[in-house]
This record gives C-alpha cells, structure tokens and sequence, in this order.
C-alpha cells in the first residue's frame, strides 16, 4: 500500500477547508453587493411622489408609480384568493386522503414537477387560454397566472404541514364522531395553522417578484387600473420596461420600484421564517 | 340522529370530492399548458416542422424562424451556470455541515438561502447595471489576455453576453443546490463518518471518500433540480444576454435563450406566424423542462426508497 506523508494530506485538507470558507463567502460577498446596490440606488428614486404619483413621460419629473403599486397589489391579492384555497385542498387530499392511494402518488409527483415548470411558460399558457381567447390582457389573466403558480407550493407545504400532526388528533376527532370536513377544517387545521399560514406567506412572497408571467397576462399601462378586464399596470412589468429604456430617469424609477419590491418580498421571507423558528420552539 | 348523520355522511362526500377535484387541477393544468401550447403553434409547426429545431434563420422580416440559436444560448448559459454553481454548491453545503461551528454555520446557510428569495428580476437589474460593467472593467479582459488564445474568450468584452447569463444563473441556482446537498450531507449516518476519522482521516478525505461516495446519487439529484431551475429562468438573463441570435463559439458575445427571446420579442410580435413560433419556442421549453423534472423527480424517489430500506 502506498503511504502519503502526513503533511501532504494536511496540505491538501486545509486547502480544501480553505476554499469551501471562501465558496461561502462568496455567496454571501454576491448577497450583501445586490443587497447595497439596489438599496443605495432605490433610495435616491423614493420620494412620497414616488408612492403617490402617476408615471410622467421621460424628462418631466415628478411622477410615481403608485399605479402600478396598486395593480401588484390587486393583482396578488387575486391570485391569492384563487390559489390559497385550491392549493390548500389539493395538500389537504394529499395528506388526508392521498397518503396510500395511487392518485395521490400521481398527484405529489405530478406537483413536484409542476414546481419546477419555468413561470414563463405558465403565463405563455395562460395567455393563450385568456388573452388570445378574450382579445385584452387583464387583470384577471395576471392573477390566473400567479396562481398557477401558487397552487403547487401551497400544496406542498400544506400536505408536509399536515402530516406533521399527530394521528392521535385524527383518530380523537373521528372518534367523538365529528365527520370528515369537521375534524379537518377545525381539529387538523388548528395544530397546522402557523405551519399552513407560512406556506401561504411564501408562496405569496414567491409570486409578488414574478415578472416573467405578467409580461404577456397583465402586461402594463400608465393609468390607474380601472376595471380587471384591462392591461393592468405591476411594479414588476413596470421595473423591467423602464429599465430597458434608455432614459435617465426612468431606469431611476426602476431602481426605485426594485428596491420597493426586493424590500417587500425580504421582509414577508424573513417574517415568516423567524415566526416558524418561534412557533417551532 | 339518522338524518344528522346522513347529513354529514354527504358534506363528508362533498368535502372529499372538492379536495379531489384540487389535487386533480394540478394535472388537468399541466395537460392544458401542454394542449394550449400546441394549439398555439400549429402555424409554425405546420409551415417548419422539424426544420424549426435545426434552423438558425430567426428573421420576421423574411418569415423565417428556427429555434436553434435559442436553444443553443439555453444549453450553453445553463451550462456555464452548472459548471460554477454544481462544485460551488458543494463546497459551501461541506462548509456548513462539516467545517463550520455551529454558531456560523446557522446564519452562513441563512444568506445563501436568502439568495433564492430575491426576485429573478432584480437578478436582472443588477446584472444590467452593476455585475456586467464590473465584469467587461476588471475581469474579461484578464481572461481575454490569459484565456484568449481559446475560441471562449475573444471579441470585444462587453459585459453583457452568455458568460454574464451563465454567472448570474449560478449564482439564482447556487441556493437551490446547497440546500440539498446540505441535506444529503446530514443523511450521511454519523458513525460512518465517526469510524472513518476514527482511523485517522482527515475532514477532506472523510468527505471525498465516506460523505460524497454515500450521498453520490443525492448530489446528482441536487444538480437536476438546479439544472430544471436554471433552464427557464427569464427576467435575469433576459437583461444580461444581450439578445442576439446569432451563434458564436466566444462567450463574450451577445446571445438570446429561449425565455428571454419570449420575454424580449413578444410584444412585437404583431403577425400570427411570429406569435406562433414564439409559442413554438415555449413548447420546447417546456418539453425540455418537463424531460429533466421527471428525471430528476424518478431519481430523488429512487433514491429515498433505497435510503428508506437500510
């Protein structure tokens, strides 16, 4: 057998500790320089005019995209009320029915696979299934299309979150003859509800960056969004079309809208991590 | 009492049955994406066949469209992204699991985690504005003058082109990867480990020749899912690729992927032809998508069935 000195293979351990330190610094060097960019470029576009304006054409200043803020939000909230209940019920089939059946092996790997589809390809479909069909981008397509993309992580979440409770719960509930629904929705939900509610939160937190599948659903506009059947104008859509402009002041109003969005999405990501460290404890 | 109970025999049967139909949605939408989109592009899928995949031409002056230039930037960006994020990923999940106290190691494994919270599209801005001058002032030119002598790295450094995609790329899949790893370095049994450093190993050769070799298939799975991640991402590269479809072997120079042509070019799209070979594109994508989820899904099972029976 071939001996290796000892120090040779120090060398070739403390090389390799080395660089796995600095592979993590590394990734922590590209957080904090998009984190400083973005904070330090934003700030300068925030003003209440900013929050409270509508957009002015490139050169006049003065303008905000408090339309567009509104649009993200009606948008979301939309897709929220679409996505968090049918999401919510396909984990609960998942966890409370679907454990042995074979449909419900389908359906977890059917829904691991749908996770990873690109959200571009989820807003080409539902552009053609709503856009093309109808013959306007609306608001309505917009929040279709962030709930498709919801509903597969709420599912996930849900089942994993479910299955966390203890079978003794199911059993008592069942026991005392409450039905199905009952023990579910009162009984189950209840040990559940910081687990679920941390599913939705970032689900949500996921879909509030998503631009890919708003460029061809919701699309944009300058106004205030008046009806859901018209192209809604989002911050997202919004950062990407003044970026790519070649004017000044509107790629400031991007970073702006960027630092507005990245805030927003990093705080409801922390959030709800810290309170699951909480209720986990 | 009967009609109570019968009551809620029924609400029981309806509650079953919604769940059913919401679990069932997930595939009837993944039906529909695949209906729709071939519904969408009949046109072009008639008029080109199969010539779409092998055709350079993307002209819609000429009528002209074919796939390859984009699928060419998706595999080439998404490669550079693999080649960086697959060892780097490593690395970083050894740090945490093996090398770091625990103390850092929480918050390290923290911000790499945060940096799948951040938004694709300010990936994109950032890359634009910041990352892509930083790259064309300080680092392409050193790899032109040591490198250049390759076919990678001549032209003019831009900044923007398929090496700024493929970075940024590594660095949107880099957390995705980690984590798994991470995980798939915890499942490694504590007393292989022990008994190896037991003998007189050292961390690295505990990693190479136990952790690695244990956890070799939950590696690969980790590398699949960030592969799915890093094939369709669009607003990133979208701004940093510099949408040109031309081939060239430099990685310096402009290219397009199949997700930021959609995303550049679907609003001009005013013609049915060039819509449809948009959609066309989507198809693809999604087919390749599709492809590497279920291998990667039929892995990872197979792999928690073989850990589960030990």
């Amino acid at each position: 057998m071939k001996r290796r000195s000892g120090k040779s293979r120090k060398i070739a351990d403390w090389t390799v500790r080395a660089l796995s330190s600095l592979a993590a610094l590394i990734g922590i060097v590209f957080l904090v320089w998009i984190l400083y960019e973005v904070t330090i470029r934003g700030a300068k576009a925030l003003s209440p005019d900013f929050f409270f304006k509508l957009p002015t054409p490139p050169g006049i200043p003065g303008g905000g995209v408090a339309n567009a803020i509104l649009g993200t939000l009606v948008i979301i909230i939309m897709a929220a009320l679409i996505g968090v209940p049918t999401g919510i019920l396909a984990g609960v089939y998942l966890s409370e029915f679907g454990q042995e059946t074979r449909f419900g092996a389908y359906v977890r790997f059917a829904n691991n696979v749908m996770m990873g589809v690109p959200s571009i390809i989820v807003g080409l479909f539902v552009y053609t299934l709503l856009v093309l069909s109808t013959g306007h981008f609306s608001a309505y397509a917009g929040a279709v299309a962030l709930a498709i993309i919801m509903l597969p992580v709420i599912a996930r979440t849900t089942e994993d979150m479910l299955q966390l409770v203890p079978n003794g719960l199911r059993e008592a509930a069942l026991a005392i003859g409450s039905p199905r629904w009952k023990a579910t929705f009162s009984v189950i939900f209840r040990a559940a509800k910081s687990g679920l509610i941390t599913g939705v939160l970032l689900a949500m937190a996921r879909v509030s960056g998503e631009t890919a599948p708003l460029l061809f659903t919701a699309m944009n506009g300058p106004y205030w969004p008046r009806s859901l059947t018209q192209p809604t104008p989002n911050l997202t859509v919004t950062i990407f079309n003044y970026a790519m402009s070649p004017y000044r002041d509107w790629q400031q109003t991007a970073w702006g809208a960027a630092l507005v969005i990245m805030a927003a999405v990093l705080a409801l990501n922390i959030f709800t991590r810290l309170s699951l460290r909480e209720a986990k404890k | 009492m009967a009609e109570k109970k019968k009551r809620h025999i029924n609400a029981d049967i309806l509650f079953k049955a919604a769940a059913s139909f919401c679990a069932a949605l997930i595939f009837i939408i993944m039906a529909g994406i695949l209906i729709e989109l071939f519904r969408g592009s009949h046109l072009a899928i008639s008029k080109f066949g199969f010539s779409f995949l092998t055709s350079q031409q993307w002209n819609p002056v000429t009528q002209q469209f074919g796939a390859l230039s984009s699928i060419y930037g998706t595999l080439v960006s998404t490669a550079i992204a693999m080649l960086i994020a697959v060892p780097l990923s490593l690395v970083i999940a050894l740090f945490l699991v093996e090398l770091a106290p625990p103390a850092l190691s929480r918050p390290v494994g923290y911000a790499i985690e945060l940096l799948a919270a951040i938004p694709s599209i300010i990936y994109g801005m950032w890359g634009l504005f910041v990352f892509a001058p930083f790259l064309s002032q300080y680092v392409q030119p050193l790899l032109k003058k040591y490198l250049g002598f390759t076919p990678f790295f001549q032209g003019p450094p831009m900044g923007i082109g398929m090496l700024t995609a493929g970075i940024i790329l590594s660095l949107m899949i880099l957390p995705f990867i980690s984590a798994v790893m991470r995980d798939v370095f915890q499942m490694v049994p504590a007393v292989v480990k022990e008994s190896a450093f037991g003998m007189g190993a050292t961390t690295w050769e505990v990693t190479r020749k136990v952790t690695i070799r244990y956890g070799m298939q939950g590696l690969i799975g980790a590398s699949f899912l960030g592969l799915g991640r890093a094939i369709g991402e669009t607003m990133a590269v979208t701004f940093v690729i510099g949408n040109d479809h031309r081939i060239s072997a430099s990685l310096f120079a402009a290219g397009n992927s199949i997700a930021s042509t959609l995303a550049n070019e679907f609003a001009e799209a005013s013609d049915k032809l060039y819509l449809n070979s948009l959609i066309e594109l989507g198809l693809v994508l999604f087919l390749i998508t599709l492809l590497i989820q279920i291998a990667a899904q039929l892995w990872l099972k197979r792999l928690q069935k073989t850990v589960g029976s030990q």
